[in-house]
């Protein structure tokens, strides 16, 4: 994809542009407009976020990557800086390409004599939106006047700009959208002398009715789509955004979402919920999930639908909490004690996350099985735009079956998968089961029996093969043979099919497979491999000790095929395209 | 809009007899003080007529937390100390139900502890049966946290030096809205505690020293007159049970201590808060389908 960026009358088809400053400036409110503006007109969005794991300041960049045609990650270098401090501008200034133009904030930043052809542009931010709203507001506006500056630059729709702006603050008091919309037309108005402007190519984006949201926003009301209804949780970055729109949200749907003390008691909640009837849903974030692993052991040997979200971070221990990682894949397939099958799930970007969270519901009910979804903090914080959920496709209405169970109900049954009969449900014959830890008979007795138990172990495993020979092909994309078959899951998804593109456009035969069922994986996924020469898999994680990352060594020894090699990165930041491009073509050069 | 409240006592009850509440005969140790506090919960649940399919057994681990196998009736064996959050689940999405939950002190006062504290602040409806035997007796013979000072266990075999909690404290402390202490040997009281813990509404708990004969013989021999001790009740008429203060003095002393209600105030349980933020939060568009309401959503995101 071309980002080139020329100050002429040629229309842009893609800018990227980063606005650094302090996390309490309101620069994520600024991408956070330019990207519903874009979903919104047609063009295409990712953005990209830092925030400190402070409580109140630090440095924060919010990137914004805004496209007239398909955007697949957030940027390798910024088209455009915004720099509001003197730190922002030193700490950024060489994410900018060469021929990039760097706004700062001059009653703030002091330029520097930059060797690299960068065009500098000092407007003042902080005195002009205090004028501009007058005294009080000390410079509370600058980020609005900000996004009026680059609403002139990029000749974005003012109109609609304006209209989401009126929006968001409109709820608030009149004083704090008369404010703003002061800050955006004095923004707006500052002429921008040596700089002509660069409007955007008209977005080719078809379809109507456009969201822009996040991961979490996304995650959130694709499990009330789903039929979640009940849940609990502990507040951990970066989950907790999805518990709070659940506490917030579900008891319009005529459900609830409970605050626990800790992380053990929100597993155990959810378990309750479960078990009465409901499909309940629980999460965190690494070493949240953790601690839950020995009540999802439990989930795995009850057989109790739930489902349970991880929003992945650095790790380990307290490690890096605002940055991203896919580090606690083996966590999720294998984390607990015991023979504890379960299935995972990946979504592979914001709109997906939707998707996901709805699969997850109906395997955990049709299989009676703990699901866990597995997303990352590049996913949860970021925005995207695309189309709007049919939720006459896609709406699944929760319901609470207290019918009557017969003579023939047994909770464990060899032969079927498990149905429980929840609390409330009467049984024709007068005798109630007991759900329960201990290994069991089919009807629910504990026994220690040792063909039980192998029987019984089979039967939690043999869920989930039946589920891998119903799962759909995984996402396929590019050449079907040749050099390099990439292999990505979570949050990778963007820069892999970008870096397919640009290693196809040199000559490289390369196709790339997404994976959004991780565990089980699907049946024959060795035989598309035998395709290739080089089966890379890049993921954000370590090589580990005997050099391949966690996916990497999962389809290893699923497959055997000693053609999968690792491409890792754990610097708490996504990959760039340009380093998948580069991982792959060394590996290219050294066989 | 939504069918996942049902109402509560949606069935008539009938009268449910001892044989139909019967499950597996118990593998406790032969003289185990639980026996009778399992007879005496078959006492009160036939008595309050309550229907047969919403009666809820809730355990965690140890011998005490068997007690789900031994009642025909809906029930959860869970994890170690982790009843309480469970049963928390349990009752707060099933309002109709009734959420007995049974352990000993193992699983609620030291593994569960933390449970224990915020189930109580939140005053979630359930009833809770401690069976205290002072030791852990599944795993054969550790000191538990209420085990007295000095008293020798495989993993105290100087005697035990930790000072014990004092579940009444603890429970009054905790904010449980209901707590009462009971001998498993006096069986009329167990019954008259254990019914007036079902009908309180919120969180009521029942400390009930029963004896492990195995482990920890003579244990509660004090608050027993049969073995010479005294069984000393709480007097209501003089004792303000709605004070806490008092009844942190009451509890003071539990060596053999009195018996009886420590403790009751009616104040809104959590199962009531959280069902009319639910009734609110519909009543404000009570016209939309869940599916509307998503939409609604979802045009606020273009």
């Amino acid at each position: 994809m071309d980002t080139t960026q020329t100050p002429t009358n040629h229309p842009l088809r893609n800018a990227v542009i980063r606005l650094a400053g302090q996390s309490q400036d309101g620069i994520q409110s600024i991408g956070a407009f330019l990207a519903q503006l874009a979903g919104s007109t047609a063009q295409d969005v990712m953005t990209y976020m830092t925030i400190p794991s402070t409580i109140s300041g630090g440095a924060s960049i919010f990137q914004v990557h805004l496209g007239s045609g398909k955007v697949l990650h957030p940027g390798d270098e910024a088209d455009t800086l915004v720099a509001f401090y003197q730190d922002s501008y030193d700490q950024h200034l060489h994410s900018l390409r060469d021929g990039g133009i760097c706004f700062y904030d001059s009653d703030k930043v002091e330029e520097l004599k930059e060797e690299r052809d960068i065009r500098h542009i000092g407007i003042p931010f902080t005195s002009a939106s205090i004028e501009a709203i007058g005294g009080s507001a000390k410079d509370r506006g600058k980020n609005i006047f900000v996004l009026g500056m680059l609403c002139a630059v990029y000749k974005l729709d003012r109109d609609r700009l304006v209209e989401i702006i009126s929006r968001k603050f409109g709820s608030k008091s009149e004083d704090v959208l008369r404010n703003a919309l002061l800050a955006f037309d004095a923004g707006y108005a500052w002429s921008v002398h040596d700089i002509e402007h660069m409007p955007f190519a008209p977005g080719e984006n078809e379809e109507a009715n456009r969201l822009s949201t996040d991961g979490n926003t996304m995650l959130t009301l694709g499990l009330i789509a789903g039929g979640c209804r009940f849940g609990a949780g502990y507040p951990i970055t970066p989950w907790s955004s999805i518990m709070e729109g659940l506490r917030s949200e579900l008891p319009k749907y005529g459900g609830m979402f409970i605050q626990s003390e800790d992380e053990l008691a929100a597993i155990a909640t959810a378990i309750g919920a479960a078990y009465s009837g409901h499909l309940a849903i629980t999460g965190s974030s690494g070493p949240g999930l953790s601690l839950k692993s020995e009540a999802l052991g439990y989930a795995c040997m009850a057989e109790i639908p739930l489902i349970v979200v991880n929003i992945q971070r650095g790790g380990p221990s307290t490690g890096l909490p605002t940055s991203v990682e896919q580090s606690d894949l083996m966590q999720a397939i294998y984390g607990s004690h015991g023979d504890a099958p379960r299935v995972v799930l990946a979504p592979r970007d914001v709109e997906d996350c939707f998707y996901t969270a709805i699969e997850a519901c109906r395997i955990a009910r049709e299989y009676s099985t703990p699901v866990i979804i597995l997303s990352d903090q590049a996913i949860a914080t970021r925005i995207e735009a695309f189309p709007e959920p049919d939720l006459e496709k896609h709406w699944r209405e929760p319901e609470l079956d207290l019918s009557e169970r017969g003579a023939d109900f047994k909770p464990y049954p060899l032969d079927k998968i498990t149905r429980h009969s929840p609390p409330g449900a009467r049984s024709s014959e007068g005798k109630y089961p007991v759900v329960t830890g201990l290994e069991h008979d089919e009807w629910g007795h504990p026994s220690s029996n040792p063909q039980n138990h192998a029987a019984m172990t089979a039967k939690r495993r043999e869920k989930l093969v039946r589920l891998a020979n119903a799962l759909p092909a995984p996402d396929f994309y590019g050449d079907e043979q040749g050099d390099i078959l990439f292999i990505g899951w979570g949050s990778t998804y963007g820069p892999i099919l970008e870096a397919t593109d640009q290693l196809r456009a040199n000559g490289t035969k390369t196709g790339s497979l997404h994976l959004r069922h991780i565990h089980p994986l699907r049946n024959g996924l060795g035989d598309i491999f035998h395709r290739y020469t080089h089966i890379i898999v890049p993921e954000m994680n370590d090589a580990g000790v005997y050099g391949y990352g966690q996916l990497a060594s999962l389809l290893r020894s699923v497959t055997c095929n000693p053609n999968i090699q690792s491409l890792n990165k754990v610097e708490g930041i996504t990959f760039r395209v340009k380093e998948i491009v580069e991982g792959a073509t060394t590996i290219l050069s050294k066989a | 809009m939504q069918t996942l409240r049902p109402n509560i006592m949606s069935t008539p009850a009938e009268k449910l007899t001892k044989k139909q509440l019967k499950a597996d005969h118990p593998t406790w140790c032969p003289a185990c003080g639980d026996f009778a506090v399992l007879a005496s919960f078959f006492n009160v649940v036939q008595k309050l007529g309550i229907p047969h399919e919403k009666i809820v057994c809730v355990a965690g681990i140890g011998c005490s937390s068997r007690f789900p196998y031994f009642v025909n009736a809906h029930g959860i064996h869970f994890i170690h100390g982790r009843a309480l959050p469970l049963a928390t689940g349990i009752s707060l999405s099933r309002p109709d139900l009734h959420v007995f939950v049974f352990g000993g002190d193992g699983d609620g006062y030291s593994i569960g502890g933390n449970h224990l504290t915020h189930a109580a602040r939140k005053n979630v409806n359930l009833s809770y049966v401690i069976m205290d035997n002072y030791v852990y007796g599944l795993t054969k013979n550790q000191t538990s946290p209420t085990t007295p000072i000095g008293r020798r266990s495989k993993t105290d075999p100087r005697g035990a030096i930790d000072r014990p909690i004092n579940p009444m404290t603890q429970l009054v402390a905790s904010g449980a809205s209901f707590v009462a202490r009971t001998h498993a040997a006096q069986v009329k009281h167990m019954n008259e505690m254990f019914e007036r813990a079902i009908l309180h509404p919120g969180f009521a708990v029942v400390e009930t020293l029963s004896e492990c004969t195995m482990f920890y013989p003579g244990a509660f021999d004090s608050g027993n007159p049969r073995k010479g001790g005294a069984f000393e009740l709480v007097d209501e008429d003089t004792q303000d049970t709605g004070s806490t203060a008092a009844a942190m003095e009451l509890a003071e002393d539990n060596a053999p201590g009195k018996f009886g209600v420590y403790y009751e105030e009616r104040r809104p349980t959590k199962n009531e808060l959280e069902w009319q933020w639910v009734e609110e939060a519909q009543a404000a568009s009570p016209d939309l389908s869940g599916k509307d309401l998503l939409r609604k959503r979802f045009a606020s995101m273009r």
